[in-house]
């Protein structure tokens, strides 16, 4: 990574290699910084800054009251790890990314086949597959929460329709996880798609030519050409879905209530949120961020080091 | 997965290029078009249905039983309830605000950082660098309650500063950014150089007019991403005037109970802008998933 910061790109088309040499020193000179100054305050103020204050404030008794601050040590971190509830709510969304991890990834997969196969209609396919990635999220809970509805609700009509169900099924009771994780399916997928039809569009054509001289079937050529050939975007994706999963927040919060059985502390970003702003209790809310942080860090380290490496 | 599966052997001892050329249809094909097809109406059915549910009348929308997709009587009571409330209007007025701000200052401070760590040499750069691309990794949600102690000590809570400034730190922009700066040849910059043209002259006239598409993906990613955030303003904005739309239409539509209509009709007005601008950027925003997806 810190190599790069010497682009061999310039070294490249300097068109006298000595020259480039003799103008180095002459270029490193303070003006760079104020280049960077700007976003690197920013960054410092709303991102840095936060993270030390969080860690600190996890060994205190901060509160939202504003009452003085004073350390408590490791109780914080010794309550955390106790606490019952705070791990329920880590459960349910570790269930809730292995829950819709899998449809996302693999669907997204599947609707890219199709559009990259059915090129004349990749307008509107891209148009109704990703469209609803761009809508606000409380858009998308509201019209789902009235699909799901018992009476007069889209899916459980069609469902008693089909005989799958009575009169007075209601999805969105029997299996809540189930109904957030549906909503999420056709709210996010629209970005996996595009990130595997991107992908697709870069496999040269004369790869598949070479498999039909072989005859190779197309069940053959997507399993030895197109699937390898993918193995890249797919683990990006795995990890880009993990990571998002497991930040779930928005669509439960917004579709716990309405008449559903979803308890509203069951994900963990809510469980910290209440902590902090129901509960007041700042510091205790700031040991459990950094619990959810060590996890995603976790998966994100694996994203960082795929990046670096299409870097090379 | 089903598509390629489905395309028959018998199709397969002629190569597909061919084919295409003499244009066939083969039933592979079709059956590929009608999946597709099937698929991409399915996934607009919450859509349509929300668009046929707000233009019926409350009556009729709360009734349900049987479904009718074109209203019996149709109705804009539902809309012009809402337009005579007035806080949708507000909302939208929010959220363009707020938007507009992270990405001019997104934009703005992440190409003359990028330019920056592309061109420039000076003490402490790869330090600096090192620990913004670590930010990268940082989920915003586990900041929030730190973050909100920052921004309340700031005195930006519920104004438009507190609700954008948060959202402009977006290190992975910087990556891109940089990564596309360097990858552009310094021949370009060489003429400039001579002329006595200062870093900020070729940056603005040599580097941006090369950097069309990508300040595009940035910029529309930004827009999208702010236009939808919802933990953060739904922190910072408690006062419903100061609220974005995505906020508005959860917190406090969502309490005005079981109107369907004029839910549904909220929802509809809520996802116009930016089905506009996708519409609009269709284009740029399918080849920006690839850059900024970083799947490239």
């Amino acid at each position: 990574m810190t190599t790069d910061t010497e682009t061999p790109a310039a070294a490249s088309t300097a068109k006298q290699p000595p020259s480039r040499a003799a103008r180095a020193p002459k270029r490193r000179s303070w003006l760079g910084l104020w280049f960077v100054l700007p976003f690197t305050a920013v960054y410092a103020v709303f991102l840095l800054w936060p993270m030390i204050l969080g860690l600190y404030y996890s060994f205190t008794d901060k509160s939202l009251t504003g009452r003085p601050v004073t350390w408590i040590g490791l109780e914080n971190w010794a309550e955390a790890f106790g606490d019952a509830k705070a791990w329920d709510s880590l459960w349910n969304t570790a269930w809730f990314t292995i829950l819709s991890t899998p449809p996302l990834v693999i669907l997204g997969l599947a609707f890219a086949l199709l559009a990259h196969r059915a090129r004349k209609m990749g307008w509107f396919l891209r148009l109704s597959f990703f469209a609803p990635f761009v809508i606000p999220v409380s858009v998308v809970t509201m019209i789902w929460v009235w699909m799901y509805q018992p009476a007069g609700g889209l899916i459980n009509h069609y469902l008693g329709e089909w005989g799958l169900g009575g009169d007075r099924l209601w999805v969105f009771q029997e299996d809540a996880m189930g109904s957030v994780v549906i909503t999420t399916v056709w709210w996010t997928l629209g970005f996996n798609f595009l990130l595997y039809l991107a992908a697709l569009q870069t496999i040269p054509t004369e790869v598949y030519e070479a498999a039909d001289i072989d005859g190779a079937n197309p069940l053959q050529k997507l399993w030895s050409i197109t699937l390898p050939l993918l193995k890249r975007t797919t683990a990006l994706v795995i990890v880009l879905q993990l990571i998002n999963s497991l930040r779930i927040f928005d669509q439960y919060y917004l579709m716990a209530g309405g008449g559903s059985n979803l308890s509203p502390e069951n994900v963990f970003i809510q469980y910290i949120y209440n902590a902090g702003f129901v509960g007041f209790r700042v510091g205790y809310a700031s040991a459990l961020s950094y619990i959810l942080f060590v996890f995603i860090l976790i998966v994100a380290l694996v994203q960082f080091r795929l990046l670096s490496r299409k870097e090379d | 997965m089903t598509a390629v599966q489905t395309r028959p052997p018998a199709s397969e001892s002629e190569p597909r290029t061919i084919a295409r050329k003499r244009g066939r249809i083969t039933v592979g094909t079709a059956l590929v078009y009608f999946a597709a097809f099937f698929l991409a109406v399915l996934w607009l059915v919450p859509f349509l249905w929300a668009l046929s549910t707000s233009f019926k009348t409350e009556t009729e929308a709360s009734l349900g039983q049987p479904i009718h997709w074109i209203p019996e009587t149709w109705s804009v009571e539902g809309y012009r309830v809402l337009f005579e409330r007035g806080d949708h209007l507000a909302w939208m007025i929010n959220s363009t605000v707020v938007s507009t701000i992270v990405t001019v200052l997104t934009l703005g401070l992440c190409v003359l950082a990028a330019y920056g760590f592309s061109r420039l040499d000076f003490p402490g750069k790869k330090v600096i660098y090192a620990v913004i691309l670590a930010g990268i990794m940082i989920p915003p949600q586990a900041l929030i309650i730190p973050l909100f102690d920052v921004v309340s000590a700031l005195k930006m809570v519920d104004t438009y500063w507190g609700l954008a400034l948060p959202q402009v730190v977006a290190p992975v922009m910087i990556f891109i950014l940089k990564r596309f700066f360097d990858a552009i040849p310094r021949d370009y910059e060489e003429a400039a150089k001579l002329d006595g043209a200062g870093h900020l002259r070729i940056l603005w006239s040599v580097i941006l007019p090369l950097s069309g598409p990508i300040l595009a993906a940035v910029g529309i990613f930004t827009f999208i991403g702010s236009w939808n955030n919802f933990l953060w303003p739904l922190l910072v904005a408690n006062d419903p005037s100061i609220m974005t739309l995505p906020v508005g239409l959860g917190v406090v539509a969502g309490g005005y109970g079981l109107f369907y209509a004029q839910n549904m009709a909220a929802a509809i007005l809520g996802a116009l802008p930016l089905l506009i601008v996708f519409m609009l950027f269709q284009k740029q925003i399918v080849k920006g998933v690839a850059g900024v997806g970083l799947s490239r």
